[in-house]
């Protein structure tokens, strides 16, 4: 099982240390699994441009074909003017059509307000879904005063994330396992 | 009809296409040579001329996995070695090609097969090609509109004037040789999509409509859409032809050809477009109503007359070959395509 742990923004620290947690959960747990984090902090991922995503090169290119070759995702962003990011949007933007059918996501979000609880629900999830992935329904949502100093000190955080993680590798199997049923029903 | 010779009384014309992909045979995961591929697609053109298959066109791609970059050389030597039947490119890019050179060189096909060339104008679907052969992305749009545009005025005019943005002016040019009957038909390849029919409609020249899966009647709007466009630019669409193309493939039953073809796609479709097709979707392609031909012959039949009452078309197009197909199993569809599919379809459709 291919998982990607995505931290979908260039700014700040909360984001990216709680993505580090979940990938530190899920080496620990899943140890099986093939774990990669992409961090858009660390690429140079240039705006889509409406080619197909096989045609970007670079940094573009590596991103685009990891997420495509994932089998789940974990997305981590956080939320700014009541919205998603721009880099993360442009991850979406860069994939073809239906490009997360077959794929779990599941979510996890910081946010410098407790006004931004919704903004995955109403903004993230329909993303997604015209994407066509499976969801994890219960996303993980952080507030500031979790953190300090980059690390995460509040327990139930940490809990729940590790509950993200179980999700998300529990849906895969079995969202694997139908398909892949359903697949042998064909008989062709 | 006539200029696109095309005569409407023998029925509808049964054609085949090859992208020229260069694929593994996801059963061995072994792939032939380039040479042993283009050897291949010449063979087949010849075994397609002598079942009688009205058609044959093989395609322009610059990217991994294919094998006819230079398809109108291909298209030459399958000139020589067959007889009867018509042949084009599916498509050429036009967009990233001098008009001129591709004049030129299919009416030098044209005449090398007798008056059996035609001219499919695409604008790819990917766009490495642009930075392989010098182009800007950017224009798009425009080098495609402008190209296709000189190509039709080449055709028209033995003496051309002309100037443009991405080429270099023409002054009372000749553009030679002139293909058998001074003209060739040119069709505008089309995605599946009204938007993009309507563009072929507006200019008024025949459209090679492309299509992956669904069902045929989502298809008919692009048709409509097409004729509609033809009509509001004063031309008659009764005298445009319309080809449609798209997956073929027949065997006993349509749960062996689902069982035999889906690999092929499958890892194909992987290795060519990043994503493979879903057994879900492919499942559906055997359903009476889907535009995929995939059955039993009788099944097929139906299929294609199905099609046929929808669209009205002129010339259907059937790509087989994709994703490392063997050869055996391209023999033995184009045998059942002689003897039993094409007879059928001639017969209920010739205008009697």
């Amino acid at each position: 099982m291919k998982i990607i742990g995505l931290s979908g923004s260039k700014v700040g620290s909360k984001t990216k240390t709680a993505m580090d947690y979940t990938v530190q959960s899920l080496t620990k747990n899943y140890p099986d699994a093939e774990i990669t984090l992409l961090d858009l902090a660390d690429y140079d991922v240039q705006f889509s441009d409406g080619r197909h995503y096989l045609d970007y090169d670079g940094d573009t290119g590596y991103v685009a074909q990891t997420i495509m070759e994932a089998d789940a995702i974990i997305i981590g962003t956080p939320i700014f003017q009541a919205s998603i990011p721009a880099t993360l949007k442009n991850i979406f933007d860069l994939l073809p059509v239906d490009a997360l059918r077959d794929k779990v996501v599941s979510m996890l979000v910081t946010a410098g307000s407790p006004k931004h609880y919704l903004i995955p629900e109403q903004q993230l999830k329909p993303i997604l879904g015209y994407m066509k992935t499976q969801i994890v329904q219960t996303y993980v949502f952080i507030e500031e005063e979790s953190f300090y100093r980059k690390e995460i000190t509040n327990d139930d955080v940490l809990f729940r994330i590790d509950r993200l993680v179980e999700d998300t590798v529990i849906l895969t199997e079995t969202f694997t396992k139908i398909r892949e049923e359903k697949e042998a029903e064909y008989d062709f | 009809m006539e200029q696109y010779r095309i005569d409407e009384s023998k029925g509808l014309e049964f054609g085949i296409y090859t992208l020229g992909d260069h694929l593994p045979d996801p059963h061995s995961g072994e792939r032939i040579s380039a040479e042993d591929r283009i050897h291949e697609i010449i063979e087949y053109a010849k075994l397609a001329d002598q079942a009688g298959i009205d058609f044959f066109s093989v395609g322009e791609s610059h990217q991994d996995y294919f094998a006819t970059q230079a398809h109108a050389v291909v298209l030459s030597s399958i000139a020589q070695a067959t007889e009867n039947i018509k042949l084009a490119s599916s498509s050429t890019i036009i967009s990233t090609s001098d008009p001129v050179r591709v004049y030129e060189n299919f009416a030098t096909i044209d005449l090398i097969s007798k008056g059996r060339a035609e001219i499919v104008a695409g604008r790819a679907s990917r766009i490495g090609l642009f930075d392989l052969l010098g182009y800007d992305v950017r224009d798009y749009e425009e080098l495609y509109e402008e190209k296709f545009d000189l190509l039709l005025k080449i055709n028209e005019e033995e003496v051309v004037n002309w100037n443009g943005e991405f080429r270099a002016p023409l002054n009372n040019a000749k553009v030679l040789p002139r293909p058998q009957q001074g003209k060739m038909p040119i069709w505008r390849a089309v995605g599946g999509t009204p938007q993009s029919a309507m563009k072929a409609g507006y200019a008024g020249v025949p459209m090679f409509m492309a299509h992956l899966g669904g069902p045929t009647t989502a298809f008919k709007k692009t048709v409509d859409a097409y004729r509609e466009a033809a009509q509001s630019s004063g031309f008659d669409p009764a005298a445009l032809p319309v080809a449609t193309a798209g997956f073929f493939y027949t065997a006993k039953t349509s749960q062996q050809a689902l069982k035999e073809m889906y690999p092929h796609i499958n890892e194909g479709m992987k290795r060519t477009n990043g994503g493979g097709f879903s057994k879900q979707l492919f499942a559906q392609g055997a359903h009476k109503e889907s535009v995929m031909n995939i059955g039993s012959p009788q099944e097929i039949i139906e299929k294609i007359l199905y099609q046929h009452e929808v669209f009205g078309h002129q010339r259907y197009i059937a790509q087989i070959d994709f994703g490392g197909m063997p050869f055996d199993k391209l023999m033995k569809n184009i045998e059942i395509i002689g003897t039993e599919i094409l007879p059928a379809i001639k017969k209920y459709t010739a205008q009697k």
